[in-house]
């Protein structure tokens, strides 16, 4: 761990190079949505959204899966580490999910007739958001380390029982939105792009989720290791930065 | 919980390693009940978004008036359209009732005969639903146009999108 620094300053992290990949994949699943496959027959050009849509909706499910992973990895260990990656990973899983309602939105309004409804998987999928953003708040909000591990996994824990619920909405209730689609009732021409965009979101959150926890990380380890003498280290650490950093 | 008394806590019995172990077994406990309770608790029946036309009937009586959301299939030749009047009515089915809809607005590009939709409104006591929002419902089917579509036929799609 003490080739830390340097390990940051590499050109060729994992989560950089998953970021890379993740928007090559989406410049060409894009390209091929946009320009390759055909318009929706029903829909148009406004079904292109499928690309996007779609696609963000598989990722933030998995990028909150991890959240829950590294929430139960926290509270296990009380590692630092899992507990960085816990809180970076909510973060990317509260963008997705963000991006997903305002995507959603604009392609309701003209297909649906409406920007919005309080149908049940908009109403669970924005719950859950609420839910994740409280996540988020608790962990500004406490700032005993040892606590906010506690509180901010057990919350994601919690948070994350919305998740599934989300899922399979479309199945236990009555919707407007669409039941789940399959490579059954998604025409062949649409299946590629939609996979190679999927990919990139995936590719992307992770790359997300690691420049995150690259930045939080040592912070949160800090914190972690440090109860007895809270005053002492910040001096430390200025010294230590001041050569390296300031020149 | 107490933070400044760490050290001592072993003492106790219950280290921090242990209590936090504990909270991870106890938050997947409540996790996994919340869950179970929403998939295996039959919610179903509180959690209607949309009634069908079958079951505003059933209703009889009480479903007048109230603002309620009816969900069916748009009837094959049931549509009757004047634009310049603003004025859509057609038939709501669910393969057993029927029910005559009269909506104001332009309808949204989707609509047509043979889909589902779901409106907003409320039944009136001549038996007709008054809604003044009418929302299409696009099904999980996406598929390619047979043949090729051409540039304007896809502008006709998209003219309708303007109007709204």
């Amino acid at each position: 761990m003490g080739s830390e620094g340097a390990a940051a300053d590499r050109l060729l992290s994992w989560d950089r190079v998953s970021l890379v990949i993740g928007l090559l994949l989406l410049i060409v699943g894009h390209y091929q949505g946009l320009f390759v496959a055909p318009a929706e027959a029903m829909m148009g050009d406004v079904g292109r959204i499928l690309y996007v849509h779609v696609p963000t909706a598989w990722a933030c499910m998995l990028v909150y899966t991890a959240c829950f992973v590294f929430a139960g990895l926290a509270l296990w260990s009380g590692k630092g580490k899992w507990d960085a990656a816990m809180e970076a990973s909510a973060e990317v899983g509260v963008l997705y999910n963000a991006l997903l309602l305002i995507q959603g939105s604009l392609w309701a309004r003209p297909t649906w007739g409406v920007f919005w409804t309080w149908d049940p998987r908009l109403t669970t999928s924005a719950i859950v958001l609420v839910l994740f953003v409280g996540v988020l708040v608790l962990r500004r909000v406490i700032t005993e380390p040892e606590r906010r591990l506690n509180l901010g996994s057990i919350a994601a824990v919690l948070a994350y029982a919305g998740v599934p619920i989300v899922y399979f909405s479309v199945k236990w209730w009555r919707t407007l939105h669409q039941p789940f689609s399959s490579p059954a009732t998604v025409s062949d021409s649409f299946i590629t792009p939609l996979r190679l965009a999927a990919f990139g979101m995936i590719f992307l959150g992770i790359g997300l989720i690691g420049l995150r926890w690259r930045a939080l990380r040592r912070e949160v380890e800090r914190e972690l290791s440090a109860p007895a003498l809270p005053a002492a280290l910040p001096t430390l650490e200025l010294g230590q930065r001041g050569p390296g950093g300031a020149a | 919980m107490s933070a400044p008394q760490a050290p001592v806590a072993p003492a106790r019995g219950i280290t921090p390693a242990l209590q936090r172990r504990l909270f991870l077994v106890g938050a997947l406990l409540v996790a996994g009940g919340a869950l179970s309770a929403v998939a295996f608790g039959d919610l179903g029946e509180s959690l209607v978004y949309f009634w069908d036309p079958t079951q505003m009937a059933a209703a009889g009586e009480d479903a007048v008036g109230a603002t309620i959301r009816l969900g069916g299939v748009v009837k094959a030749g049931s549509v009757e359209w004047q634009q310049d009047r603003g004025s859509l009515k057609f038939i709501v089915s669910d393969g057993k009732t029927e029910v005559a809809v009269e909506a104001t607005g332009a309808p949204p590009q989707m609509f047509r005969e043979g889909i589902g939709v779901v409106v907003e409104g409320t039944l009136t006591q001549s038996g007709v639903f008054a809604s003044d929002r009418l929302m299409v419902k696009h099904s999980n089917e996406y598929k390619a146009p047979e043949g090729d579509m051409s540039a304007d036929e896809r502008k006709e799609l998209y003219s309708t999108v303007e109007g709204l």
